[in-house]
């Protein structure tokens, strides 16, 4: 039997966790879940349709919203009393937090960002996962007789399986040292443009835009696209635009249907969050740019003269 | 204020990734080191603390021979002192890295009002030797964050998740763990650089427990050439753009 650690943000489940209990029922056809706080019960129909049947439901009058510790209390309390052979979770920070929490209480070994497990013994598992933001891929084995993982988002299609997931109400048994940490407040609206990781048109700019002032031109031409301004690291250093538009492996992972590389020269780390991406297209005035090897479609040319034709054509296309 | 940052010395990896023969490490023979930009980040954040409030910037590291270099390049930047927990390698279990670092800071014995780590490391990214060391530590823990103000003995921090950001309120001494994007690192200065070469580092042997994680193997998928199609330049170029666009249906 699986435990799956289910997220939700005030009754919105995380839509990763149908791919997490899909894995979970690769390899046991008997998938639990446990959800945690106000409003989740909802989470409850959505789950049977992912092969969910039992769905435990963990509240307590002082948990009103995310609360990390409190929630990996929750999920330690279904163990003790089901006996799970894994525990999942996405690979989210909150997913990733509430295992840390679990596995540092129960002195547990913890798997991160996995793109397949294996229960090999009662007591071992192997898995493969992620490191340098997918450039590498890590075979390890694990000896624990509860294995803690954290699954790799979209490593898993969500396949379903529907019927009627019944709830297994119980109170958290929290201290006040697991309520210390949690979300007291929430900032900034709601994206009025496109969002990067979910464009369908990323315009990229690297160093060789040679400042902030050329940005206007991918603005411009991601406007006319519908699409989002996306940089590298350089750029994001130089404080030409802000960490938000990175792309890469310490930044925003994107997998758009075209993906324009202006000035980019494609070091790892940049390719780590681009690599999804269906069609890339790089401009460089270096042939020899690493960045070409990713490429579809390749420009060897200045950007600073190539972008105000390309933007003029583009419009001229759309109006036609 | 007393500040302890972990860091972690890794390979620059330039554009491709060559294993070593057995497959069990990424060659570095040719390769330069550096810090990740979480963790320069959290460097940057001590610093700054350190500017705002007074007190010590104490960097920990668990690493082998070589990691002097990623220490005196933060202590250009402004850290005061390090401890170098001195270990084989850097590709160390989570769970036996995290009981080190607890050990060697319950030895220092400083009393540190905040522990900085990057959220996770930018080679193995276990993401989770900060909450295991809070633990250890019996201090509480924030992680992933990209926003942090310190103020009456709390610190308030925040979560990015898409557009938003997510408040929370950590009470000192506190372990709270970092992301890109908290701050822009300075660079080192000159004068920055000569006082780095002064400043103290103390070596304590690294007792490492055996690895619950065991390595099998690791493999670097093989990125052969799209053999991208050349699109020519100038005009031409853009014509050809427009016409690619229009052709993956992204442009209409």
């Amino acid at each position: 039997m699986i435990i799956v650690y289910v997220d939700h943000d005030r009754g919105e489940i995380d839509p990763l966790a149908f791919q997490v209990v899909s894995a979970a029922r690769t390899i046991d056809n008997d998938v639990q879940a446990v959800v945690v706080g106000p409003n989740a019960e909802k989470c409850a129909d959505e789950l049977g349709n992912f092969g969910v049947r039992t769905v435990h439901h963990g509240t307590h009058e002082r948990i009103a919203d995310y609360t990390p510790l409190a929630n990996a209390r929750a999920v330690l309390n279904v163990m003790d009393q089901v006996a799970p052979r894994a525990v999942l979770a996405a690979g989210t920070p909150r997913g990733s937090e509430v295992l840390a929490h679990i596995a540092a209480i129960r002195d547990l070994p913890l798997v991160t960002e996995c793109s397949a497990i294996e229960l090999t013994g009662p007591d071992s598992a192997e898995v493969t996962r992620a490191r340098w933001g997918g450039n590498l891929l890590e075979r390890s084995k694990v000896t624990s007789t509860v294995l803690l993982a954290t699954v790799q988002a979209h490593a898993f299609a969500a396949t379903e399986d529907p019927g009627a997931a019944q709830i297994e109400a119980f109170e958290v048994p929290v201290t006040d040292a697991d309520l210390v940490v949690g979300i007291v407040d929430r900032t900034g609206a709601q994206a009025t443009g496109v969002g990067l990781a979910e464009a369908k048109v990323v315009v990229s700019g690297g160093r060789g835009m040679d400042g902030p002032e050329a940005f206007a031109m991918l603005e411009e031409l991601a406007d006319i696209l519908g699409g989002a301004v996306g940089c590298s690291r350089v750029v994001t250093s130089a404080g030409w635009r802000p960490h938000a538009e990175q792309v890469g492996q310490t930044g925003t992972k994107v997998a758009p249907e075209l993906y324009l590389a202006f000035g980019i020269s494609g070091a790892t780390q940049h390719i780590a969050g681009c690599k999804s991406a269906k069609t890339l297209i790089a401009v460089n005035t270096d042939a020899q740019a690493p960045i070409m090897t990713h490429a579809d479609y390749a420009v060897v040319d200045n950007l600073h003269t190539l972008l105000p034709a390309l933007i003029e054509k583009a419009r001229a296309a759309k109006g036609a | 204020m007393e500040i302890c940052v972990c860091i972690k010395r890794y390979p620059s990896l330039g554009s491709a990734i060559v294993l070593t023969e057995d497959g069990m490490a990424i060659d570095t023979d040719k390769l330069g080191f550096t810090l990740s930009p979480h963790e320069e980040c959290a460097v940057e954040a001590a610093v700054q603390l350190k500017e705002e409030h007074g007190g010590t910037v104490t960097l920990v590291t668990l690493g082998p021979e070589g990691v002097e270099e990623q220490i005196r390049e933060q202590f250009a930047i402004g850290a005061d002192r390090a401890i170098w927990i001195h270990s084989d390698s850097t590709d160390v279990d989570p769970q036996a890295a995290a009981a080190a670092i607890a050990d060697a800071i319950e030895a220092d014995g400083t009393p540190f009002d905040l522990i900085l780590l990057g959220s996770e490391s930018a080679d193995n990214a276990n993401a989770q030797t900060g909450v295991r060391l809070a633990h250890r530590l019996g201090r509480p823990v924030a992680t992933a964050v990209k926003g942090m103000a310190i103020a009456d003995g709390t610190a308030t921090v925040e979560r990015a998740v898409g557009t938003m950001r997510e408040v929370y309120t950590v009470p000192l001494p506190a372990v709270v763990t970092v992301k890109d994007g908290l701050n822009i690192p300075r660079y080192p200065s000159v004068p920055g650089r000569i006082k780095a070469r002064k400043k103290p580092i103390e070596e304590v042997p690294a007792n490492l427990a055996d690895p619950r994680i065991e390595l099998m193997g690791l493999t670097a998928p093989i990125r052969e050439s799209k053999g991208a199609q050349d699109l020519g330049a100038g005009d031409e170029a853009a014509d050809a753009l427009v016409d690619v666009m229009k052709q993956i249906g992204v442009l209409s």
